[in-house]
């Protein structure tokens, strides 16, 4: 199974027939919408996952370059009449360079220090984004142009079921690219210790910055989808709470796991879905459920089965 | 002109009172544990919601302080027996998050427990504003000022005075060598947690005659504490103090000089500048990375 999945075109293969096989037989649009958050939130943590599980460093504060794709296509089609499929690689380009501008000081800073200044990145934006009313619509958030493609709108689940399910597609296909360059090499080497990354000729800050900005990229694409699948947004998109979901997702899935990270997406976008049954106790039974989940699956779902496998085996 | 600076400094001292009495609760547990607790900000929820409930249950507001005092001490070790000992080992990342669902878990049971209402404490002594010098201060500033500075002060004693305040200091010195001069270790992290809460308890009481409380107040409270942490240096009690104190004073001068609209952002915008300046944080040590 381990051999079979470190295959790239295997793995991507499984994922597609992941997204195609529901595709077909879903009942109705309430789980298309659902499949296409958890493709939306795979997208992300795949980004996250670069930056955290396979070059080590921190992000407690991605959820703002979600809401900085979400609001690039909510603001620029509404107040200067850029048409939405420009506003999203818009929003790309902005995420990137704010990730590239506040990138290299920040990550030269390390464990905790580097948790709470991504937090407090992501807070920041979270603020602004409520605070700017007359740009954002303030907390109560702002409707969003639906997405205009050869003059058909695209308004249904069923249709950003397939278009974020490519999107996802494509964002792995990327990742695994990356992974087999030289530097993918290069983060790994970081992973494992900085200082003989170093020794070895690796430019450190510059491989923390390009994986930053590309984790940001990738948080910013599913920014624009989520808004543009919602139709709405609200600054909560950018708040800690999803900050703190992307990173559980990544680590729920497996550090270091790109499979993983749509599994530890498909798992929490779920499972509250499932929750809202006793939506009284919802927050209660999340948090234990989050408890549980990191005590005894502290590895990750996909590296926890993974060993559990070979043990058989041997 | 005075009687404003004034204003804004004594309102500054109060609110940086609180945000140091998290930082200093976050910086016990860490220094015995390796654990940030994302959940330091219930404990003060709990302080105030449980002792609002108690006071219109019946009971004089002494009692209900030490009920709430209590109930915090009691959520504080079961959150470290149930949830922090079973993840014993695990990497900072993966405690940092289970602190957080501690975090979620406590704040459900509030909501399911008590309401969603915003609740008040009367102050202490009145309510009628003191004017000093033009500024105009309720009573409950002071008592808040100088609750926290009494708690810091015991504190400090119980560290330094005491033998189980060594054990903690010896444990977060070096946890391998304080089990082999015969600490429990184990007890001891379990200690830090009961007295972290406790601190988190009293401040949630101390301010909720001014700030109100409601079950989701932990959240702003717990990410402020650790910015006042880091600020300070992390695992210096003297950095955390005085970390929540310039964050406090901070927040409030730019909330009355400049603009109150980011009154929250300038407490993250103050600690990522100084971050960026200082590393470690304002108190902290310069550490070798060991290869």
């Amino acid at each position: 199974m381990a051999r079979f999945l470190a295959n790239r075109w295997i793995s991507l293969a499984l994922v597609a027939a992941l997204i195609v096989l529901p595709g077909l037989i879903l009942p109705s649009s309430y789980y298309f919408r659902v499949g296409a958050l958890v493709f939306i939130s795979a997208l992300a943590v795949i980004g996250l996952n670069l930056l955290l599980g396979f070059a080590g460093q921190v992000s407690l504060g991605h959820a703002g370059f979600v809401g900085i794709g979400a609001y690039a296509v909510a603001i620029l089609p509404a107040r200067f009449d850029v048409p939405v499929l420009l506003a999203v690689p818009a929003g790309m380009v902005l995420s990137a360079l704010v990730a590239f501008v506040i990138g290299r000081p920040i990550l030269r800073l390390k464990g905790h220090f580097l948790a709470v200044a991504t937090l407090g990145f992501g807070v920041l934006v979270a603020m602004v984004l409520a605070n700017e009313v007359g740009w954002t619509g303030g907390p109560d958030g702002m409707s969003v142009k639906r997405l205009e493609i050869f003059g058909e709108r695209i308004r249904q689940p069923r249709d950003w079921y397939w278009i974020s399910g490519t999107l996802l597609l494509i964002g792995m296909a990327i990742a695994q690219n990356l992974l087999a360059s030289p530097t993918g090499r290069a983060l790994r080497a970081l992973h494992d210790s900085e200082i003989a990354a170093r020794v070895a000729g690796v430019d450190v800050a510059r491989i923390k910055v390009t994986v930053f900005v590309i984790s940001a990229v990738y948080a910013s694409v599913a920014g624009s989808c989520l808004a543009l699948l919602n139709g709405h947004v609200t600054p909560d998109a950018a708040g800690f709470l999803q900050s703190v979901e992307m990173v559980t997702m990544v680590v729920l899935g497996g550090m270091g796991s790109l499979f993983g990270s749509i599994i530890g997406a498909a798992f929490l976008v779920i499972l509250p879905q499932a929750l809202t049954l006793f939506h009284e106790y919802e927050h209660l039974m999340l948090g234990i459920l989050i408890i549980l989940i990191m005590i005894f699956l502290r590895d990750g779902i996909v590296p926890t089965l993974h060993r559990l496998l070979m043990e058989r085996r041997s | 002109m005075l009687a404003s600076f004034l204003q804004f400094s004594m309102s500054g001292l109060t609110v940086g009172a609180i945000y140091a009495l998290v930082a200093l609760g976050f910086t016990i547990i860490y220094n015995a544990s390796d654990v940030v607790n994302f959940a330091q900000g219930e404990f003060v929820m709990i302080g105030g919601m449980v002792s609002v409930f108690a006071l219109a249950a019946g009971l004089p507001l002494p009692v209900a302080g030490l009920v709430a005092v209590i109930a915090a001490m009691l959520v504080g070790v079961a959150l470290h027996r149930l949830a922090i000992e079973p993840a014993r080992g695990a990497s900072p990342v993966v405690l940092i998050i289970i602190t957080i669902g501690g975090a979620f878990a406590i704040r459900g049971l509030a909501q399911v427990l008590f309401d969603k209402q915003f609740h008040k404490l009367p102050g202490f002594s009145g309510e009628a504003p003191v004017n000093i010098l033009g500024a105009s201060i309720v009573p409950q500033a002071f008592w808040v000022i100088g609750g926290a500075a009494l708690i810091v002060l015991a504190v400090t004693l119980f560290f330094e005075r005491t033998l189980l305040g060594k054990a903690v200091l010896a444990t977060a010195a070096n946890r391998f060598a304080a089990k082999l001069v015969g600490i429990n270790t184990g007890f001891v992290t379990g200690l830090s947690f009961l007295l972290s809460a406790a601190i988190g308890a009293l401040a949630g009481i101390l301010v909720t005659p001014i700030t109100l409380t409601s079950y989701d107040v932990g959240t702003l409270l717990a990410l402020k504490g650790f910015a006042a942490l880091v600020l300070g240096g992390l695992g210096s009690a003297t950095g955390a103090v005085a970390g929540g104190l310039i964050l406090g004073l901070c927040e409030a001068f730019a909330a009355g000089y400049l603009t109150s609209t980011y009154k929250d952002a300038i407490a993250f915008l103050v600690m990522i500048g100084v971050l960026l300046v200082m590393p470690n944080g304002l108190f902290g040590r310069a550490q070798a990375e060991r290869v």
